[in-house]
């Protein structure tokens, strides 16, 4: 295509914006997918969800009179499309166990999985891309050894077994952490009842309402659960680190910027860096989502109140509409996290714009 | 001995399994160099040596329940690890343990990538609308957290080790079938694909002689690299109580039965722990040595 330098500024918006626009499409196809996958495992449920509603006892016209209600005489195609119309205006069905909607069920629980998840991500940032650079500078080194084995043990950790590990020696032993759940009972009553909820994120609610005592105590239950997913996200964080950065250490303008005297410190961490931030930022928008999946086991070991103990609380009582819920609702996250790190790498790298 | 290794280090091949052994022989020579995947292949020589010899190695029935002996502390003499709160051996249930990982881990690496193989193959030979559906369908499961789709498929299916090892093995087919499209778009219009399409061959024989055959080192190696993570979901779904139903010893489950008494007795639930920990990191030492000596951006220095 032959442009003149006029007509360059708006065709490069048209661009983006019909990249924006397939983006959104490809997306809406994908959560429609997911949607579907979700329809399939909720109608071949061995359990008849009428039985469950009106219980044994029904007479065939109360059956008949829930059946109606839930559509399940339509046809297939019809039922699919209003479980879609549903889902996307924010129904989620009814939780049999707890009678509340599932979307109000999984509000409420959604802010102590991302508090959880994103403090996770924290720690593995911080603490992984530094562990990766170092390991990059001085490869076969002691250190690269460490950084590569202290991460591959993370890779082979079940999580599980690492909380109850973590709960024992620091909780039971050292006794230097708080237990399981989000708060000491006193503190909870507290949060509950006389402090104003802004997110249902305790950490930032607490401190907005100036209550440090419950900041405090919050920071001792979130630390241990939040410092072993970050384990498992840093082991992730510093492996992709290292890599991303030795291929960008081989570069011919790292050996120019390194021949002009440049400091070695500006050259990895400015020049190498600029360009390492570009893949890694897809690293640790995926490693997110995988601690929003990670939190299912940890968020039982510590019972934390979030999305993976209400997923796995209502799977042990066959409630299937909070289950499939919840399950959409991580699949959307995941889905979105994915997108939005494939945005924002088209935005930093000009290589990826065209 | 000498004669082999020269056969097998000829520079010039007279047939192509020579050649191809040879390769083999190299990459074998490469791997021993590297000590973590060496020591990852004895972890996981460990495990089928273990898996096969349970009942003989293994001091005690790891079913058999003894309430007056429940509890042991490690060190014990007789339980080395110490009693579970039946007064089951430990060692004795984590030693047969090994025989439900191993059965688990097998039976995913047989189904997951045989489902891969023909929707990434069928996707890459026919292209078109065709590969577009079937690529869609890959993205939508890959676009699914392994761990919660594994869940709510156990939760339909009802819990137990096949329909745990189903739920895993429907979750881990995408990458497969990525792999397997990759490769099957380089060779579909290679010569020898027109050839026997010429000799009258129809799609399916094409893609199950011809195609398959090429995606599977690729495939292979992926399923190496994948088998940690695959013992680590069956450990989960065991910890959660939707895989492996009680007495069986299986390792996830033995955890969470110690949770109860994690503060008093900490070997109950730490134990396992410690061997899904071994055997996972195994796998993956393994792993990350194979793909460091086929991988071609790797070649040693």
């Amino acid at each position: 295509m032959t442009q003149t330098s006029s007509d360059r500024q708006p065709s490069r918006l048209l661009r983006l914006v019909r990249q924006a626009v397939l983006g959104l499409l490809s997306l809406a196809i994908t959560i429609l997918g997911l949607l579907l996958v979700t329809f399939i495992i909720g109608r071949v449920v061995p359990f008849d969800p009428v039985l469950s509603i009106v219980g044994e006892r029904a007479t065939e016209a109360q059956m008949q009179a829930v059946r109606d209600q839930l559509g399940l005489d339509l046809p297939m195609w019809q039922q699919f499309w209003i479980y879609v119309r549903d889902a996307v205006q924010g129904d989620l069905g009814t939780s049999i166990r707890t009678s509340m909607p599932v979307a109000e069920d999984i509000a409420r629980a959604f802010p102590a999985t991302l508090e959880l998840a994103t403090l996770g991500t924290l720690f593995g940032t911080l603490v992984g891309v530094p562990a990766g650079v170092l390991a990059a500078t001085r490869p076969g080194s002691i250190a690269d050894q460490i950084v590569r084995i202290v991460g591959l043990m993370g890779y082979s950790m079940p999580v599980f077994w690492l909380g109850l590990i973590g709960l024992l020696v620091f909780y039971g032993q050292l006794d230097w952490v708080a237990g399981p759940g989000r708060l000491d009972p006193t503190y909870d009553m507290m949060m509950e009842f006389t402090l104003t909820s802004y997110t249902g994120m305790i950490l930032i609610d607490s401190a907005l309402n100036g209550a440090w005592d419950v900041f405090g105590n919050a920071i001792s239950h979130i630390i241990l659960p939040a410092g072993l997913l970050g384990y498992v996200s840093m082991a992730y964080i510093s492996r992709m680190t290292r890599s991303f950065m030795m291929n960008e250490l081989g570069q011919e303008y790292i050996t120019t910027a390194r021949v002009k005297g440049m400091p070695e410190w500006r050259v990895i961490w400015v020049h190498a860096m600029k360009n390492v931030m570009v893949p890694l930022i897809t690293v640790i928008a995926l490693s997110y989502a995988y601690l929003l999946e990670g939190s299912v086991l940890t968020e039982t070991i510590f019972a934390w109140p979030g999305l993976g103990s209400y997923i796995t609380d209502a799977l042990f009582a066959a409630d299937m509409p909070a289950v499939l819920g919840g399950t959409v609702v991580v699949g959307v996250a995941f889905v979105t996290l994915n997108m939005a790190s494939d945005i924002l790498y088209r935005l930093v790298d000009p290589r990826a714009r065209t | 001995m000498t004669t082999l290794r020269a056969w097998l280090q000829d520079p010039s091949p007279t047939s192509r399994r020579q050649a191809r052994l040879g390769q083999m022989w190299l990459a074998w020579l490469r791997i021993r160099r590297n000590r973590l995947a060496m020591a990852g292949l004895v972890i996981v020589g460990l495990l089928l040596a273990v898996a096969a010899l349970a009942p003989l190695i293994a001091p005690h029935d790891p079913l058999v329940q003894d309430l007056g002996r429940r509890l042991l502390p490690p060190g014990t003499p007789g339980n080395i690890l110490g009693t579970d709160d039946f007064g089951r051996d430990i060692l004795s249930r984590i030693l047969y343990g090994a025989r439900i990982t191993l059965y688990i881990v097998a039976l995913v690496a047989v189904t997951a990538p045989v489902l891969g193989l023909l929707i990434g193959t069928v996707a890459g030979y026919f292209g078109g609308w065709v590969d577009a559906v079937l690529m869609r369908v890959t993205d939508i499961f890959l676009a699914f957290p392994r761990l919660i789709l594994a869940l709510a498929l156990v939760a339909v299916l009802g819990p137990g080790i096949e329909n745990a090892v189903l739920a895993i093995a429907l979750t881990a087919w995408p990458p497969y079938a990525r792999v397997a499209r990759a490769e099957t778009l380089t060779v579909r219009s290679s010569d020898y694909i027109a050839a026997v399409r010429l000799q009258g061959a129809g799609p399916a024989r094409i893609i199950a002689g011809h195609v398959v055959p090429m995606c599977l080192p690729s495939v292979i190696i992926r399923v190496t690299l994948d088998m940690a993570g695959v013992i680590l979901i069956a450990a989960g779904l065991g910890f959660l109580g939707l895989g492996v139903q009680p007495p069986t010893p299986e390792w996830g489950l033995m955890i969470s039965s110690g949770r109860k008494f994690l503060f008093e007795q900490w070997w109950v639930a730490t134990m396992p722990g410690l061997a899904i920990f071994t055997v996972s990191l195994g796998f993956n030492l393994l792993g990350d040595g194979l793909r460091d000596v086929l991988d071609p951006r790797s070649a040693p220095k």
